[in-house]
């Protein structure tokens, strides 16, 4: 009993010395570890949290602001409620372009989806040849501008001067109205942009493709499994990650088409072809109706945001972070 | 039995040419259809002025002249053109590359909620971004006073997301001993950024330098929207203002649209390699 005591009695003392020690310690660590896990991380993204809130915050709070305004680009806003609501709701050049983005839209995600995968499976594919000289002309578009894009099909499917037409008279036929129609317009503009946008796709998909274990697609094989039920139940449901991806990225870029319209064909004939990014601009700079630019561009990013939620909620299973 | 085997073996190796053709030829189908675009182009900015509508066209240029080139380049002060945006290009990389490491290595080796938070809004820039929003980021730029300047388009353009997620990324498959090891040895969380965590991450940077010299090389709306003096435009700005006159001047705008192209021409050459095998799968699409 007694030993027991002193033995208590001597664990206690020093068990004391030690907690005032570790104490000490730890209120120096605590300090040290402030400065450490707190101030250095926050002086890490400092400057990215004064970027982002002076690009991003503040012309969003701005651009609500401004769109209960009739603000002009010069003197100071009147508060004018909810007017350019109202009339952007009864405009019907608004809803044009809205519509015309939107087919736009629905018309290049599939397209741009389909070509990226199927040239990123030829290019992983064994049986092609002349795989990676092909691989560098597919990528070439990466490269060259969206203004330039649009000069070099201008150049290509120009109704009268255009090789394209050239041909198609020299075979008998009548040249085609890219310029003149809306609808044919409008298919060069796909055209163009599922050229332009493959490039990084493809990457992409050819990126993903060979991330898929071979053995998975050697074992169906040995089970009778032929080249589409591999490719429709092996590798498709593998790349889903990406395909979100690629179709997330194509829907919000198609939704803010602009520089390369602007080269082809200016949204052209007439305004057949404007889409929401370009009207934005025109009400904004070229009328000055800064107001009611900034009313469209928040109904814009209420559509974006629903798209965005939308499909994430299509996939559940991929984590952005 | 070996001759059976060894026949089974040698069938597909006999077809494979003919198995190989409708893969091979349809992979050269598509791959012609996005060059010869491109090739027109480039053949048609050789040819002179006359020649360009004149029938029957020919696919290479009769008379070979580099007159449309002279012409645009001393026409419309290309060579200040082109200093603008190779000032913009670079210096916006170098700022992107600094800032995503920096951001980036923070949301990897720190924990916070603060931390968490932003990286939220970082990753909501992607779906929403400025272009949507452009009467008000002009505002800004113009109240910040950086209208009508180089400036005005560098800065707003430092923060993107792909950038600080391609980091993120990488920084999260560094193991921590590494900085609990730096840590002990007294080196300061710069110090074990700057000295022991970005030469790692080399490989990251030099593919989102290649990246970010690309968008801002490309880019179009905020010159656009920021510059108004031509002496400060840069190469898009200026070619969409050829491309938009009523009066096309095809010779000119062929051989402007060839010369912007020959920087990133040059850049995809020379790094080749890491483009096509960047791992861009965990980062986004600026």
């Amino acid at each position: 009993m007694s030993t027991t005591k002193s033995v208590d009695g001597r664990s206690a003392e020093t068990s004391a010395v030690i907690t005032l020690e570790r104490r000490a310690k730890r209120a120096r660590r605590s300090r040290r570890s402030s400065t450490r896990f707190v101030l250095a991380p926050l002086s890490f993204i400092a400057v990215a949290v004064v970027l982002f809130g002076l690009f991003f915050l503040w012309p969003g709070a701005l651009g609500l602001w401004y769109s209960f305004t009739d603000y002009s680009g010069v003197g100071t806003p009147d508060f004018i409620g909810a007017e350019n609501y109202i009339e952007l709701a009864q405009d019907p050049v608004f809803y044009s372009v809205l519509g015309r983005t939107f087919l736009y839209t629905i018309l290049s995600v599939p397209l741009h989806f389909a070509a990226a995968l199927g040239i990123a499976m030829l290019l992983t594919s064994s049986l092609a040849k002349g795989k990676s000289a092909a691989r560098i002309i597919f990528f070439l578009p990466w490269l060259i501008s969206p203004i330039v894009a649009g000069v070099i099909w201008k150049w290509l499917f120009g109704e009268n001067f255009g090789l394209v037409n050239y041909l198609i008279e020299l075979m008998g036929g009548n040249g085609l109205q890219w310029e003149t129609d809306p609808n044919l317009a409008l298919v060069l503009i796909l055209i163009v942009s599922t050229w332009g946008g493959t490039a990084f796709n493809m990457l992409l998909f050819i990126a993903a493709i060979r991330n898929i274990p071979q053995s998975y697609l050697e074992a169906a094989q040995l089970d009778g499994a032929n080249g589409w039920q591999r490719f429709r139940r092996i590798i498709l449901p593998l790349l889903r990650p990406t395909s979100f991806m690629v179709i997330l990225l194509t829907t919000i870029g198609s939704m803010k088409e602009f520089a390369m319209v602007q080269a082809l064909n200016g949204g052209g004939p007439g305004t057949s072809n404007m889409f929401i990014v370009q009207y934005i601009y025109r009400t904004g700079f070229e009328r000055a109706d800064v107001g009611y630019a900034s009313a469209a561009s928040m109904v814009l990013m209420v559509i974006l945001i629903i798209i965005a939620l939308i499909q994430m909620r299509f996939d559940k299973r991929n984590d952005l972070a | 039995m070996t001759t059976l085997r060894s026949a089974k073996r040698s069938r597909p190796r006999a077809s494979r040419p003919l198995r190989s053709l409708p893969s091979t030829l349809l992979l050269w189908i598509l791959a012609l259809g996005f060059l010869i675009p491109v090739a027109w182009f480039i053949l048609s900015s050789f040819k002179p002025g006359s020649e360009l509508f004149s029938l029957p066209l020919t696919l290479f240029p009769k008379d070979w002249t580099v007159s449309g080139y002279s012409t645009a380049w001393n026409r419309f002060n290309f060579a200040q053109y082109f200093l603008n945006t190779s000032i913009v290009a670079i210096v916006t990389t170098a700022l992107t590359v600094f800032v995503s490491a920096l951001t980036g290595y923070a949301f990897a080796k720190y924990k916070a909620w603060w931390l968490k938070a932003f990286f939220i809004c970082i990753l909501a820039t992607t779906m929403l971004p400025t272009e949507v929003i452009m009467p008000s980021s002009f505002a800004v730029v113009r109240d910040l006073g950086m209208y009508n300047t180089l400036a005005g388009i560098i800065v707003p353009s430092i923060v993107t997301a792909t950038g600080i997620f391609m980091f993120r990324q990488y920084f999260k498959t560094v193991p921590d001993e590494l900085l609990e090891a730096a840590r002990i040895d007294g080196v300061s969380e710069f110090g074990a950024f700057w000295r022991i965590m970005l030469p790692l991450a080399k490989p990251i940077a030099v593919v989102l330098a290649i990246f970010s010299f690309q968008w801002r090389w490309n880019d179009y709306i905020w010159p656009l929207i920021v510059l108004r003096d031509p002496d400060r435009y840069t190469l898009q700005v200026a070619l969409r203002s050829i491309v938009g006159a009523d009066n096309v001047d095809w010779s000119v705008l062929l051989a402007a649209s060839v010369i912007s192209l020959v920087p990133m021409v040059i850049l995809f050459a020379v790094f080749q390699r890491q483009i096509m095998n960047a791992d861009i799968n965990s980062g986004l699409k600026d």
